[in-house]
Parts: structure tokens; sequence; C-alpha cells
């Protein structure tokens, strides 16, 4: 009987992430909607007329921000992060791995408000200098993000590399291929869907990250036309305005939230429909 | 590189890997060495035992470690009870199955979801809709949801790592399943659940979008939960972002790295005895 009880309860307790999910998605929907169905979706999306206080609330602008950001940090972070894992999977001594490899999840440890810090204080000035525009840029964001994902995406290629049956190397090996040959022609394709789940959830840590972005990327409310613009993107709109905002304003607020929940439950859920194929 | 044979190439793309490793570890080691150097000669007795006092210009920081301190307790005691059980009875009374795989799926879905989502839920639902305002009790349970995920994987790893025949001994001696699990499992998955535990606290510590919007901001002491507070990454946040005082912000940023630093590498070395004793 008492076995019974706490059978029930710790199933009770199990739904509870699957419940918060769904409570989540409920409260966003609902905080969000009425503003889309105002003034329609597509003017919704695809106008970029942003002046809540006066009733325009088009996102379009913030929408190619925050892809156009997301997109270049994953120009910039997937070769160094693939990199990353093919060295410490392939080509270190194991006993490096073991060090390594939390060394770089480390820098997932640091708080992202400290990454926007730096970036503010020494990326800007250098792209400022060196590049010209006004620094705070959809340059320096990418750069940032590119920094901030890569512990996510070489700590999953890693494992994605390590789970690739060692005959495929051995057989590469044996047919004279050269140890990079191997990784590259064998191992790595072999490993594919792993990577490719690596950069899916590093592109929706980048396109949620916010506080950092909100710092190095100058918030300008315009579509970007280079990468020395400043942008704003989803997540700094949110943030920035969230604290003074009411009425229809903080609606289109979490309509803009219900945007990106969009985006990002697409990612999770194609990332989590690679992972199961394998 | 055409002109390269075969094992000219695989020396030509070691270097450059290793570089591009070397940058990624220097990157790091850059980050913590900059804060550090400029923020540790701020760490005075003062600075972590007084309050702050003109906006964050001068005194200390001592509420933001008390708000800190607060949110951690708040969010871990809601979120361990939910994450340790959903792992137990993932790992002990099911087996795999449509409603595991419908429960891991929420998880991951939930481990992916961006804080200022989670930040924005916590408005609506604790702020508003339970009328709390911005104070440590919604941040605190804003941030649980945040720590949810984390800890039920580490669990049920841990768990999972538990030799069947610890539990088929108890078994045999006639122990019921709930005991067995509380007195034979789960004090042998305790480390492991520890390390998911001690993580949690490194990323709350290093948390700011959930928290500005459910707890608020306030530079106050706070005296009960149902205040607002400002944790640590807040204070940093608008004392970098508004130019208030650079040195405390460089102090703020040297103890949050820091903390996050120390906890990290204990809980790896936690983790690391744990797996070598099971394996």
């Amino acid at each position: 009987m008492r076995e019974k009880i706490i059978e029930k309860i710790l199933m009770i307790l199990a739904f509870s992430a699957i419940g918060l999910l769904l409570l989540i998605t409920i409260f966003i929907f609902r905080e969000g909607l009425p503003v889309i169905l105002k003034v329609g979706l597509s003017d919704f999306l695809f106008s970029d007329q942003w002046a809540p206080t006066n009733g325009h609330f088009g996102i379009l602008s913030m929408i190619i921000s925050s892809l156009a950001v997301t997109v270049m940090a994953i120009i910039l972070g997937v070769p160094l992060s693939l990199a990353c894992a093919i060295t410490l999977a392939e080509f270190c001594p194991r006993r490096w791995l073991l060090i390594l490899k939390p060394t770089i999840e480390l820098l997932a440890g640091i708080p992202s408000v400290v990454f926007g810090f730096l970036g503010v204080i020494l990326l800007v000035p250098l792209i400022r200098d060196y590049l010209g525009g006004p620094g705070l840029s959809l340059l320096a964001s990418s750069i940032i993000l590119a920094i901030m994902i890569l512990p996510t995406i070489t700590s999953i290629s890693i494992d994605a590399l390590q789970a690739v049956p060692l005959l495929y190397k051995e057989g590469a090996l044996a047919m004279g291929a050269t140890h990079w040959q191997a990784v590259w022609y064998v191992l790595l394709p072999a490993a594919r869907s792993g990577v490719v789940t690596a950069i899916i959830l590093g592109m929706a840590r980048a396109i949620g990250e916010t506080m950092a972005v909100i710092m190095v990327a100058g918030n300008a409310l315009k579509i970007p036309t280079s990468l020395l613009d400043p942008v704003r993107t989803l997540t700094s709109t949110i943030a920035l305005e969230m604290g003074y905002s009411s009425g229809d304003h903080r609606t289109a607020l979490f309509a803009a939230g219900i945007v990106l929940f969009i985006f990002i439950m697409g990612l999770n859920i194609l990332a989590n429909t690679l992972m199961r194929k394998k | 590189m055409i002109l390269l044979n075969a094992p000219g190439r695989q020396t030509l793309m070691k270097i450059l890997l290793w570089i591009l490793t070397g940058s990624t570890i220097g990157i790091l080691i850059f980050i913590i060495v900059f804060i550090f150097y400029h923020g540790l000669p701020q760490l005075t007795w003062t600075f972590l035992s007084a309050n702050p006092a003109d906006m964050g210009r001068s005194g200390g920081i001592f509420a933001t470690i008390v708000s800190t301190l607060y949110l951690i307790i708040i969010a871990l005691a809601f979120a361990t009870p939910l994450g340790l059980g959903t792992a137990i009875y993932l790992t002990e009374y099911t087996h795999e199955g449509l409603m595991t795989r419908l429960i891991r799926f929420g998880t991951e879905c939930l481990a992916g979801i961006p804080s200022i989502i989670l930040g924005l839920f916590g408005f609506a639902i604790f702020v508003m809709a339970f009328g709390w305002g911005w104070s440590l009790l919604s941040g605190g349970l804003a941030l649980s949801v945040m720590l949810l995920p984390t800890i039920i994987r580490t669990s049920e790893e841990s768990i999972l790592a538990v030799p069947q025949e610890y539990r088929e001994v108890a078994y045999s001696l006639g122990v019921g399943k709930w005991r067995t699990i509380t007195l034979v499992v789960l004090p042998s998955a305790l480390p492991g659940i520890a390390t998911g535990l001690v993580l949690s606290i490194a990323r709350s510590i290093g948390e700011t979008a959930v928290i500005i919007f459910t707890a608020g901001s306030s530079l106050r002491f706070p005296n009960s939960i149902f205040e607002s507070g400002r944790t640590m990454a807040v204070h940093f946040y608008i004392l970098a972002r508004e130019g208030i005082s650079m040195p405390m912000a460089y102090g703020t940023a040297a103890i949050l790295v820091l903390l996050i630093l120390v906890i990290n590498m204990s809980a790896y070395l936690i983790m690391r005895r744990f797996i070598k004793k099971y394996t």
C-alpha cells in the first residue's frame, strides 16, 4: 500500500518537467497572442515598424537581426569548435583529453554578462578602431556568441566522434590512409548526425542568448545591411523594454517571445529527432 | 595544399588544429586572468561585508551576496525534490516506453528554453498572475525551472551508475522497494546527485535574464523572500552597463568568476571520483 502511494507520488513528480513546459507554452501564448491577433500575423512578422507607443508592432528587423547574429555566430564558431573537438577526440593523448575537455567546458560556466562586458571593453573598441562603424555591431555580437556556443558544440561533437566504432578508423588506416585522412573522410562523415545535432543546439543557444548580446550589439532598430551595423535582436528587445512597458506594448514583447519560442522549439525538436535516428 | 603529399597535409592540419584549440584555451585563460587582474585587488573585507551605497558606487556587495544565496536556496528547494523524484521514477519504476520517452523529450526541451523566455514566464506567472511582485520567491521559482532539467539528467545518470547487484542484494534480504531506494541506491548515487546540485548552484550564480524580470533589482538588503533583491550577477550587469563604477564592477565580476570556477572544478572532481568507484 505504502509502496503504491510512493509510486504514484513519484509519477506525478516525473511529469513536472513536461508540465512546466506546457505551462510555459500556455503562459507565453496567453500573454502574447492578443497583440498578434490585433495587428494581424503578417503585419506583426513582416513589418519593420516597431513603435509600440504609437501602435506599430512590426518585428521584422529583430527577426532578421536575430537570424543574422545566429548565422554569423555559427559561421565563426563551428570551424573553431570542430577543430577543438577533432583535436581533443583524435589528436591528443587520452590523459590530456581528461583535462582539456572539462577546461573547455569551463568556458560554458562564464556568465553571459561577463562575456558581454569583455565584449564591450575589449572587442568593441577594436572593431571601431580597425574596421570602422560604431563598434557595437552585428560582428561584435557574432564573435562573442561564437565563443559562447563553442563549449556546447565541441563537447557534443567529441562525444559523437568517440561514438564512431573503432573499426571504421582502423579500416581506413589499414587501407593506408593517414590519421587525418581517416578523420576527414571516415570519422567525420560517420559522426555527421551527432555533429549536426551539436550545431543545431549551438544555434538554439545563440538565438536565445540575451545579456551578452544586449551589451555588444548596439541595439539600433533597423534591418542590418553590413556586419558593422548595430543590431537589435528579439531577445534584446524583450529584455530592454520589459522593465518599462505596459498594456499592448508588454503584450507585444510576449508576442516576440512566442516567435523566439517557436524558433527554439523547432531547433530542439530537430536536434532531438536527429539524435534519435542514430 | 594540393602540392603536399598526404603525410605533409596531415602535419599541416595537425598544426592548424592545435593552433585553433590552443587559441580557444587561450581565450578562456585570458578571460579569467583579465577579470582577476582587474578585480581581485578590489576584494577587501569591506567589499564583501558592507552593503552597497550610492547606487553601488561605494560600500560593498553584501546585500547582493545575501540575495544570491536566498535565490539559490529557494530554487534548489523546489527543483531538487522534483528533479530527484523524476530521476527515481525514470530509473527505478518504469521501463523504456512511450511515457519515459515523453518525459525525456519534455526534459530536453525544457533544457533548451533560453533564460529570457523563462524570465518572461516567471514574470507572467509568479510576478503578475500570483501577485507576488518582483520578489526573491518569484525569482527562485523561475530559477528552479531553469535548474530542473540539469538536476533530472545528472540524478538519472548517477542512479543508473549504481550496480544492479546492490538492489538485488537488498531485495533478497526482504527489503522493500522504496527502502532499497532510500537506504541503498540513493546513498550510493549521492556523489553524482550532489554534482548536479553543485553545478546548479554555479549556473544560478551566473544567471541574469531569468532573475532580473522576476526578482527585480532592488539594492536594499532583503529582509524576507517576498521582497525584491539584486543578485551579484544582476548587480554586475547594472554597474557595468550603466557605467556606475568600474572598480566595483570588476570586483563583482572577479567574485562571480572565482566562485563559478571553484564550484565547477570541485563538481568535476567529485564526479570523477564517483565514476572511478563504479567502473
